[in-house]
C-alpha cells in the first residue's frame, strides 16, 4: 500500500511532504508507521532519521496511531476567551484521555490546534474534517454520544 | 590565491582570508571568544548564541562562528551588554539541565560547565524548569542522557555529516526541540554503528560510553577469578595528556605498571595479536591476489566499519577480510592458548580489553564471537574508563616507575603498534605482505603514502613477481563511503575493483582518534597521538610482524601456521545483513571456514 502511494510521485526528495501528507490521509488511524517511514526512506533515498526529523517538526504529522475521529480543539485567545478551556475539561472527562491521547476503542483522538479561522463561532473545534461552533459542555456531550452511537 | 581582508578583533589588526568566519579568525590569534556548540572540527550549528560579538556599525550583535570577516570589520568580544547577554543564555541553559557535576562521566571536561565557570554563572540563578526525561541505555556502548542535553547539535553533525550513519536527528520543534533517534527507538534499534564520534565531540555529558568499570573491579576482587587485559595500541599515546605529560607520549610501560597496581593478573598487549592480525589478513590477501580475484581485500578489525558494512554495503562483505579483529583474536586466545600455557581451567578468566573505542562494547557482545566455548571478550572499557580506574586507585601515573609487560602475548613490533593510526594496518600488512609474495624483505618499511590525515589516500607498491599493488585507505565513515562506492561501481561496470587491498577505519584519525578517547579531543590532537605511534614503531628493534618471536610461537606452539583449520575457528569470522532502519541482524551474508 506504501509503495503505490511513493509509486504515485516521482522519487525526488521535494514529494516528501506529499508523500507523507496520503500516506496519513489514507491510513484508518490517520498516522504514519516506522513500515512507511522505511518504504518511504527506500524510494526517495533519505534516511529514515530525516524523515523522522521532518515527521515530528511539523504538528500536522503523526507518528503514533490516531482515532478514527480527530478532534481539534481550537486553543487560540478568542476561543480561550469564550471558555474554551471548560470544553477542554469536558472533552477529558467525556472522552476520560489526555490531550494528544487516543480513546481505548479507537474512536477518538482529542488534539488542541491553532486558530480554525471561525473566530466568529468560538469556542470551535473540528472533527476530522467538520466544524463545530458555538461550543457548550451540553452540545459536546450531544456530538461525543452521536458519533459513538453511529459509530 | 584566496582573497585576503583586514580585520580588527578588540583592537588587534589582522590580515585573515575572506572565507574565514570572525570565530576561526579571532582563534588563529589566540582571542578566546567564549563559544559552546562551534567545534573546530565541525560545520557551525550556530545553535547556542554565546559566541555573539559587537561589530561597529551593526545595531545587534552576531555570533561569531558564522558571521564570516568582511574588510574593515572591527569587532569587539567583550563588552558588559555581551557578557550579560552571554551569562543569561548560560543560565537559561543550565535551567533546564541537570546539573550533577561531581559525578558526571564529563566533570572537568565539560565544555557547558567550564563556560559557567568562566562566566561566573550561578547555576541555581533561575530556578529549574527541566523535566527529567528517560535516559536512552538501550545500546551496548553509548548512552544518551537528554536531560544534560544542550541540543548544541554536534552530534546531529558527526552521525549525519562526518560519519553518514544517520542514526541521530533532531525531533519536535521549539522548546520540545530534541535529539532523537528515528521513532524514539534507542540507539540499540537504529542504524548506530557505535563509533562514539558524537561522544566525543558532544560538550557536555549528555554523550557517553556505557561503563563497565564496576564489572572489572568485581573480577579484579574475586579471588576465583584470573583477569587478563590487553591494551590497544592508541592506549599507550593517550594517557600522557590526562596526566598532565606532553599529548603523545607513548607510555607503554607506565601503562603495564598502572594495570599491574590496579590488580590485574595477567598484563598482555593488544599490539601481540596486531601482528598475529598481519599473517592471517596477509595470508588470506596473497592467497586472493595469487588467485587473480578481481575483488578487494577489505580489512575487518574497527567494529564501528564492520556493523556499517554490515548495514550499507552487505553485498561487499565476502570482500572483506575474514580474520577477527585484534581484540577478539585476543580474547578467544585468552581462553585456548592462554589458558593451555598457563594450566588455568578457562572458565575462570575474565578477558578484559581497554580500547579507544566504544564500537568494541558492542563487537565483545557479538553472538558469534565465542568460539574459545565462552564469551571471548568478557569486558571492555574505553581509555576514558581506564583513566578513571587509575584515578579512583590512587595512581600517580606521570611518577609511577615503568614495568614490563608478562610474557606470552605481549611482545610487538612497529608494525603491530601503528594499528592505532589510519593507514598503519595497511603499512603493516604491506610490510608482511611483501615477503610472502617475494620471499624476500621490503627494504623501504616508511610508507609515507598511507600516513596522514587525508580522508582517502592512495598508493601503488611495486611488488616482484606479482606487479603494481594498488592499495586505498579511508577513515571516517563518509570517507569509506567513497571509497566503498568506487568498489561497487568498478566491480559493477569492469567487472574490478580499482584496488586489491583497502584500509578502512571509522573514526577520523583512526583508532587514536576513537570514540573511546579522552573527551576534548579534536583533529589536530588525534595527529599528535599518531605521531607518537610512528615515532614507538621507529624506535623499536622489530618493525615487521612476521618477525615477531611470541607470534613465531604461537604458531609453533599452538595454530600450525596461518590460515589453519585452528586459525579458521579462532581466528576468523562471518558477516551479516542488517536492516539499514534499526540495525537488527536480517541474514548471515558470509559463512564461517570449518
Ligand atoms: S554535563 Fe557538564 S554541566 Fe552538566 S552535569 Fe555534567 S559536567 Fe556538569
Ligand atoms: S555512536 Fe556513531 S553512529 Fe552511533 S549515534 Fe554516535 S556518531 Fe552516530
Ligand atoms: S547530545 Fe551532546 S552533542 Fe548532541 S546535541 Fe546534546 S549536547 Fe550537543
Ligand atoms: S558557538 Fe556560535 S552560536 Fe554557538
Amino acid at each position: 500500500m506504501y509503495k503505490e502511494i511513493c509509486g504515485k510521485y516521482a522519487p525526488t526528495k521535494d514529494n516528501l511532504i506529499y508523500i507523507l501528507h496520503e500516506i496519513q490521509d489514507t491510513h484508518p488511524q490517520h498516522y504514519i508507521s516506522e513500515e512507511a517511514v522505511q518504504v518511504i526512506s527506500d524510494y526517495l533515498k533519505i534516511p529514515s532519521n530525516h524523515i523522522y526529523g521532518v515527521l515530528t517538526f511539523y504538528s500536522m504529522y503523526s507518528t503514533k496511531p490516531r482515532g478514527k475521529n480527530i478532534i481539534r480543539l481550537c486553543e487560540s485567545p478568542p476561543c480561550y476567551i469564550k471558555g474554551s478551556d471548560n470544553i477542554l475539561r469536558k472533552l477529558k472527562n467525556a472522552l476520560n484521555i489526555k490531550v494528544g491521547e487516543t480513546t481505548q476503542d479507537g474512536l477518538f483522538t482529542l488534539e488542541l490546534a491553532a486558530c480554525l479561522g471561525v473566530c466568529g463561532n468560538a469556542p470551535v473545534m473540528m472533527i476530522n474534517d467538520d466544524v463545530y461552533g458555538d461550543l457548550t459542555e451540553e452540545k459536546v456531550d450531544e456530538i461525543i454520544t452521536k458519533i459513538r452511537g453511529g459509530k | 590565491m584566496a582573497k585576503t581582508v583586514n580585520v580588527w578583533i578588540d583592537g588587534v589588526h589582522l590580515e585573515v582570508p575572506d572565507s574565514m568566519t570572525i570565530i576561526e579568525a579571532a582563534d588563529k590569534q589566540g582571542i578566546n571568544i567564549p563559544r559552546l556548540c562551534y567545534h573546530p572540527d565541525l560545520p557551525p550549528t550556530a545553535n547556542c548564541g554565546v559566541c555573539v560579538v559587537e561589530i561597529t556599525g551593526n545595531p545587534v550583535p552576531k555570533r561569531a562562528c558564522c558571521t564570516p570577516v568582511a574588510e574593515g570589520m572591527k569587532i569587539t568580544t567583550n563588552t558588559n551588554k555581551l557578557r550579560a547577554y552571554r551569562k543569561t543564555l548560560v543560565e537559561m541553559i543550565l535551567s533546564n539541565h541537570e546539573v550533577v557535576c561531581p559525578t558526571c562521566a564529563a566533570n572537568n571536561k565539560c565544555e557547558l560547565q567550564s563556560l559557567a565557570n568562566n562566566l561566573g554563572v550561578d547555576p541555581d540563578a533561575l530556578p529549574s524548569i527541566l523535566q527529567k526525561k528517560k535516559v536512552d541505555d538501550s545500546s551496548f556502548s553509548i548512552i544518551r542522557d537528554v536531560n544534560k542535553c544542550i541540543a548544541c547539535g554536534r552530534c546531529v553533525t558527526v552521525c549525519n555529516e562526518v560519519q553518514t550513519v544517520y542514526a541521530l536527528t533532531f525531533s519536535d520543534r521549539g522548546i520540545d526541540a530534541h535529539i532523537d533517534t528515528a521513532f524514539g527507538l534507542g540507539m540499540a534499534n537504529s542504524p548506530c554503528v557505535n563509533c562514539g564520534q558524537c561522544t566525543v565531540y558532544c560538550p557536555t555529558g549528555a554523550l557517553r560510553e556505557k561503563s563497565e568499570i564496576d564489572a572489572v573491579w568485581e573480577a579484579i576482587l574475586d579471588p576465583d577469578k584470573h583477569v587478563i587485559v590487553q591494551e590497544a595500541p592508541a592506549i599507550r599515546v593517550s594517557l600522557a595528556e590526562e596526566f598532565g605529560m606532553e599529548l603523545g607520549t607513548v607510555t607503554a610501560k607506565k601503562m603495564y605498571a598502572a594495570l599491574r597496581k590496579i590488580g590485574f593478573d595477567s598484563i598482555m598487549d593488544t599490539n601481540f595479536t596486531a601482528d598475529l592480525t598481519i599473517m592471517e589478513e596477509g595470508t588470506e590477501c596473497v592467497a586472493k591476489l595469487k588467485s587473480g580475484s578481481k575483488r578487494p581485500l577489505i580489512t575487518s578489525c574497527s567494529p564501528g566499519w564492520i556493523k556499517f558494512m554490515e548495514t550499507y554495503y552487505p553485498d561487499l562483505a565476502d570482500c572483506v577480510s575474514t580474520a577477527k579483529s585484534p581484540m577478539s583474536m585476543f580474547g578467544a586466545l585468552s581462553k585456548t592458548y592462554y589458558a593451555q600455557e598457563q594450566k588455568i581451567d578457562p572458565a575462570k578468566i575474565v578477558s578484559v580489553a581497554i580500547m579507544p573505542c566504544t564500537a568494541k562494547k558492542f563487537e565483545a557482545r557479538r553472538p558469534e564471537l565465542k568460539d574459545s566455548g565462552f564469551q571471548d571478550t568478557d569486558y571492555v572499557l574505553t581509555t576514558r574508563e581506564f583513566i578513571r580506574m587509575i584515578k579512583e586507585a590512587g595512581i600517580d601515573f606521570k611518577h609511577v616507575k615503568e614495568e614490563e609487560a608478562d610474557a606470552g602475548m605481549s611482545f610487538y613490533t612497529g608494525a603491530g603498534t601503528i594499528f592505532g593510526a589510519t593507514g598503519g594496518v595497511m603499512e603493516a600488512a604491506i610490510r608482511s605482505a611483501y615477503t610472502l609474495v617475494t620471499g624476500q624483505e621490503l627494504e623501504a618499511i616508511d610508507i609515507q603514502a598511507v600516513r596522514g590525515l587525508e580522508g582517502v589516500k592512495e598508493a601503488t607498491i611495486p611488488v616482484p613477481g606479482f606487479g603494481d599493488l594498488k592499495v586505498a585507505v579511508a577513515h571516517g565513515l563518509s570517507n569509506a563511503r567513497i571509497v566503498m562506492d568506487k568498489i561497487r561501481e568498478g566491480l559493477a561496470t569492469k567487472g574490478e575493483s580499482p584496488w586489491h587491498f583497502v584500509e578502512i577505519m571509522a573514526c577520523p584519525g583512526g583508532c587514536v582518534g576513537g570514540g573511546g578517547q579522552p573527551y576534548g579531543n579534536n583533529m589536530a590532537m588525534r595527529a599528535r597521538r599518531g605521531q607518537g605511534l610512528y615515532q614507538e614503531d621507529k624506535n623499536l628493534p622489530i618493525r615487521k610482524s612476521h618477525h615477531n618471536p611470541e607470534v613465531k610461537r604461537i604458531y609453533e606452539r599452538f595454530i600450525g601456521e596461518p590460515n589453519s583449520p585452528l586459525a579458521h575457528k579462532l581466528l576468523h569470522t562471518h558477516y551479516f545483513k542488517r536492516s539499514v532502519s534499526n540495525g537488527q541482524v536480517v541474514e548471515e551474508v558470509t559463512h564461517k571456514h570449518h
